[in-house]
């Protein structure tokens, strides 16, 4: 696990490491000494397109993606959309103004020109970097940090660098089992018309500025289908590495789980540490069919700019889950800790009946880093459930919000949702915000809200600081237990990363 | 462009109907609202604060309704009574203006009066920022009518204001203005309603250890549209309580904006609201800062809605930097008696220091079958299990009222009113 450790500035003595205490939070914390882990660059030649947004550039990606007709007409009727649209401004996020002419719009590492026919021929710096992230592009391996019997859990892997998709591991076994698993650009050439079917039905062009900004120019990303009836024989997995300088990444992943089917997806991001900021603009959109369910899990750890506030990624993210058959259900599980900007919300439009949706999240914002995330669960079909668990953590100078909408229509009776959304405050710099919506429109459907602000429990502290603990850790530890209920609902790999990061970005948080 | 183009056509016709703004002491705090309304236009559904109520009832320049004969809330009680019609005082059917450490004046008749000066449409300006209130903006440019209240001891009996309106038309703009200097505390109840529209704004100022205590009815007339604000400004060891009880009306919006600037205050705003009818919506608007240490904020409301009837919270507690050991709650609740009624809550928390302990929460849902199934089983028909049921979940809000003596006049108009919900 830490083949990182590097610093020794914190250090434990062994004794004070107990029953009870979590070894492992502990030695990430004293390896990783509050540094951002994934801040390298890697030294690659890489093409771009020309600074700036127009029509051109739209085609060019388009071009580079080696694209159908219908494909890009969609693209250019977004741009012009787009055009015409405003940047939201409602969230609590402070930030300049964003000069979308400022940006590369397209960047590829020049080995990846032709497109590789097999991993064995991506260029080994690529297959470095990814090994460098602790995310394995060989068919046999796991997770890093995860011990299994050979064959018990396998991860399917897309790896995404700056545009393009890099490669997708265990193709074939999925195949197999009739499972498509490949970059979407791949995905627009080969199944024209599974992504023409469902490409925009979950989060339309026009859904948002964002969204459609990442509609006009999104460049790769995954795609997913699970046939009728199958349970996905492995976890699947996208890792999203932005590596070229002022360069936006714009991905798109759609998933479409077909009846009865399941499927855990995983996805995680990082990037250099940079000055400069650095556009982040996503769309996920995730069809669910009867009885068919789908958990999609994120740790984002995108670059969160220095100490001063310097740099970062400004993350402005749609993803949206359409359960719209009868008994379906999706599970969004997110840890977010990076980031100069968040602003996130993913969605469940519960459409069947019984229908389900959860959502489960921990935000952590440190220093400067300004989050403005939460969910909307939009009930429709009768006696659809939702369940919403928000963790927000607040340190430094840095504000956290927590925005959701729980809306039951009035045919969705017998619905019911539970919130729970507590804060977390530590030191008296930052801020912890709560805005939730709530709109109940029948009378059999039930509906709770609960909210907490907090600060870091003193007597959780002090018996910790007993036990030989310094501050920091007694914090990350105490943070941990705050969390607890989200950590439990992440996959087994990510929960772990997810704990050790919780601890991370906390660093200097106190004292 | 167009949005703030429709707002201030929106203002412009709403002006027509309107007198210009007086002269004299109040001069200065009118100007500066014309100027403020003018910069901001009329609300409209597409506001962020508005998007659960329609102000266009509110808004536009003709006023239609339908004349109300209320039987006073508080008639029984012993208090100095100040009766409006229409938004005129009629002094014939009010009580001599005197009690003991309090001075009533009316802001119609008042040349200058130099103590409510610094507070006329202050308060207002106050409040109206960050969440702009154009609304009491309104107000404050035009009101001519109003109470001046300021309390230097204890007053030994409430002030009650009545409401009577008699025209099916009429517009009310009216401003109060209480100021409890160090120590004093009075108890001010309001009843009736004012006009067929009406726009109230009271502005109250609660000096160090002063305690004010306000109590207010409105229903049960079915046509009622008005919107009314509080503005408070509380500073150290003083309290705040403010309750009220709605029945009735088309729309009825209530803000309630306090800024808690002193240590160690409490402020409290309650309600409980019944609903009945799909013209019916009722909105609570609340905005509580806390600018101080060790100070204690609840928002309690409790709704039963039926036939169809909305009921809207949007509750707000802003903690500021160095705000330490602050008690904020929020709780709004609605019982929801039949299928189409709807309750829409936007409780927020907006917190800037660590050491607070804050918190909300909002349930709606139906009646508690298994309680009803219980009060069944032991022989109480469905429909008395039914209101008590109703009752005891509405009649939770009233320990907000501190005075025995109007908490049971106001369960017993609660009561009245429930019953003439069931018929």
């Amino acid at each position: 696990m830490n083949t990182h450790v590097a610093e020794d500035n914190i250090r434990i003595p062994d004794e004070a490491i107990r029953e009870g205490v979590d070894r492992e939070t502990i030695e990430t914390v004293q390896a990783m000494a509050g540094k951002y882990k994934y801040g390298w660059e890697t030294e690659i030649p890489t093409e771009y397109a020309p600074k700036g947004l127009n029509e051109d550039i739209v085609r060019l990606i388009s071009e580079k993606n080696g694209e159908p007709e219908w494909m890009l007409d969609w693209r250019l009727k977004a741009y012009r959309r787009w055009l015409e649209m405003k940047e939201p401004r409602w969230a609590m996020l402070t930030y300049p103004e964003i000069d979308y002419q400022d940006q590369y719009y397209y960047a590829r590492p020049k080995s990846m020109a032709e497109k590789p026919k097999s991993l064995d021929e991506v260029d080994p710096k690529l297959l470095a970097t990814y090994a460098k992230l602790g995310i394995p592009l060989k068919e046999q391996a796991l997770l890093a940090g995860v011990e299994a019997p050979e064959g018990e859990r396998k991860v399917a892997v897309d790896a995404v660098f700056d545009s393009v998709s890099v490669g997708t591991t265990f193709k074939e076994e999925l195949k197999k089992a009739g499972v498509i698993f490949c970059s979407i650009s791949e995905a627009i050439r080969e199944y024209p018309e599974l992504v023409q079917k469902y490409l925009g039905s979950v989060v339309p062009q026009s859904d948002n500025f964002f969204a459609t900004l990442n509609s006009a120019v999104f460049s790769d990303g995954s795609f997913v289908y699970i046939p009728e009836g199958t349970r996905c024989p492995m976890e699947l997995s996208t890792y999203f590495r932005i590596n070229a300088e002022n360069t936006g990444q714009f991905e798109r992943t759609l998933i479409i789980a077909d009846k009865g089917s399941y499927v855990s997806y995983l996805e995680g991001c990082t990037a250099p540490k940079r000055d400069t900021i650095q556009l982040h603009a996503a769309v996920v959109e995730i069809v669910i069919l009867d009885d068919a369910e789908v958990k999609y899990s994120t740790v984002q750890n995108w670059f969160p700019g220095d100490e001063d506030g310097k740099g970062g990624i400004y993350n402005f993210v749609t993803k949206r889950a359409d359960c719209r058959g009868d008994r379906a259900k999706v599970m969004w599980t997110q840890v977010e800790t990076g980031s100069a900007i968040t602003w996130k919300y993913p969605s469940c439009i519960l459409r069947g009946d019984d229908s389900q949706g959860e959502f489960y999240s921990i935000a952590i914002a440190n220093n400067y880093q300004q989050a403005d995330t939460g969910t909307k669960m939009i009930h429709l079909g009768k006696n659809s459930k939702s369940r919403i668990v928000s963790k927000g953590i607040s340190a430094g100078k840095a504000q956290n919000t927590y925005r959701g909408q729980v809306s039951v229509h009035p045919k969705a009776t017998g619905s019911r949702n539970y919130t729970q959304c507590d804060s977390l405050l530590i030191g008296d710099q930052c801020g912890a915000h709560t805005v939730p919506y709530i709109e109940v429109k029948n009378n059999s459907s039930r509906c709770e809200h609960e909210a907490t602000t907090s600060k870091v429990d003193e007597d959780q502290l002090f018996y910790c600081r007993s036990r030989g603990m310094d501050e920091e850790e007694a914090v990350a530890l105490v943070v941990n237990g705050f969390c607890k209920e989200v950590l439990q609902a992440l996959p087994m790999e990510f929960a772990m990363e997810a704990q050790s990061l919780v601890a991370i970005s906390l660093e200097g948080s106190v004292g | 462009m167009a949005l703030a183009q429709v707002k201030q056509d929106a203002l412009t016709a709403r002006l027509q109907g309107l007198s210009a703004p007086a002269k004299g002491w109040t001069a200065a705090a009118r100007a500066s609202a014309s100027d403020r309304l003018a910069a901001q236009g009329l609300p409209t559904r597409r506001d962020e604060y508005w998007r659960y109520s329609d102000p266009a009832q509110l808004t536009k320049p003709e006023v239609s309704g339908a004349a109300t004969d209320l039987a006073p809330s508080f008639a029984a009680l012993d208090a100095v009574k100040l009766v409006f019609t229409d938004g005129v005082f009629d002094a014939s059917a009010s009580d001599d203006p005197a009690l003991a450490g309090v001075e009533l004046l009316s802001l119609a008749g008042q040349a200058d009066i130099h103590w409510a000066q610094g507070l006329y449409g202050q308060l207002e300006t106050r409040g109206s920022s960050p969440v702009e209130r154009p609304l009491a903006a309104l107000n404050t440019a035009y009101a001519t009518e109003g109470v001046l209240i300021r309390v230097t001891g204890q007053a030994a009996k409430p002030v009650s204001l009545i409401y009577t309106q008699k025209s099916a038309s009429s517009d009310v703009i009216l401003h109060h203005v209480v100021k409890l200097e160090e120590g004093a505390e009075i108890t001010l109840l309001e009843s009736g309603t004012p006009g067929a529209r009406f726009n109230t704004v009271l502005e109250v100022d609660v000096a160090s250890n002063a305690r004010f205590h306000h109590i207010r009815t409105q229903g049960p007339d079915a046509d009622r549209r008005g919107v009314t604000h509080i503005f408070a400004h509380i500073a150290d060891n003083a309290l705040f309580k403010s309750f009220t009880l709605t029945a009735g009306g088309r729309l009825t919006r209530n803000e309630a904006i306090l800024e808690i600037t002193g240590d160690d205050s409490v402020a409290h705003v309650a309600g409980t609201v019944l609903g009945d009818g799909k013209d019916f919506l009722q909105d609570d608007t609340i905005f509580i800062t806390h600018a101080s240490e060790r100070c204690e904020s609840r928002q309690v409301f409790r709704k039963v809605l039926k036939n169809g009837a909305t009921g809207v919270f949007q509750g707000k507690i802003l903690v500021k930097q160095g705000a330490q050991k602050t008690d904020g709650y929020q709780m709004s609740q609605s019982l929801l008696l039949d299928e189409d009624a709807q309750f829409l809550a936007k409780p927020e928390l907006e917190i800037y220091a660590d050491d607070v302990k804050c918190s909300h929460g909002s349930t709606s849902g139906a009646i508690d079958e298994t309680a009803l199934f219980y009060l069944q089983s032991r022989g109480v028909p469905k429909r008395t299990a039914q209101a008590l049921l109703v009752l005891a979940f509405l009649a939770g809000t009233l320990e907000e009222i501190e005075d025995e003596a109007i908490a049971a006049e106001v369960h017993a108009r609660l009561e009245d009113w429930l019953h003439g919900l069931d018929g």
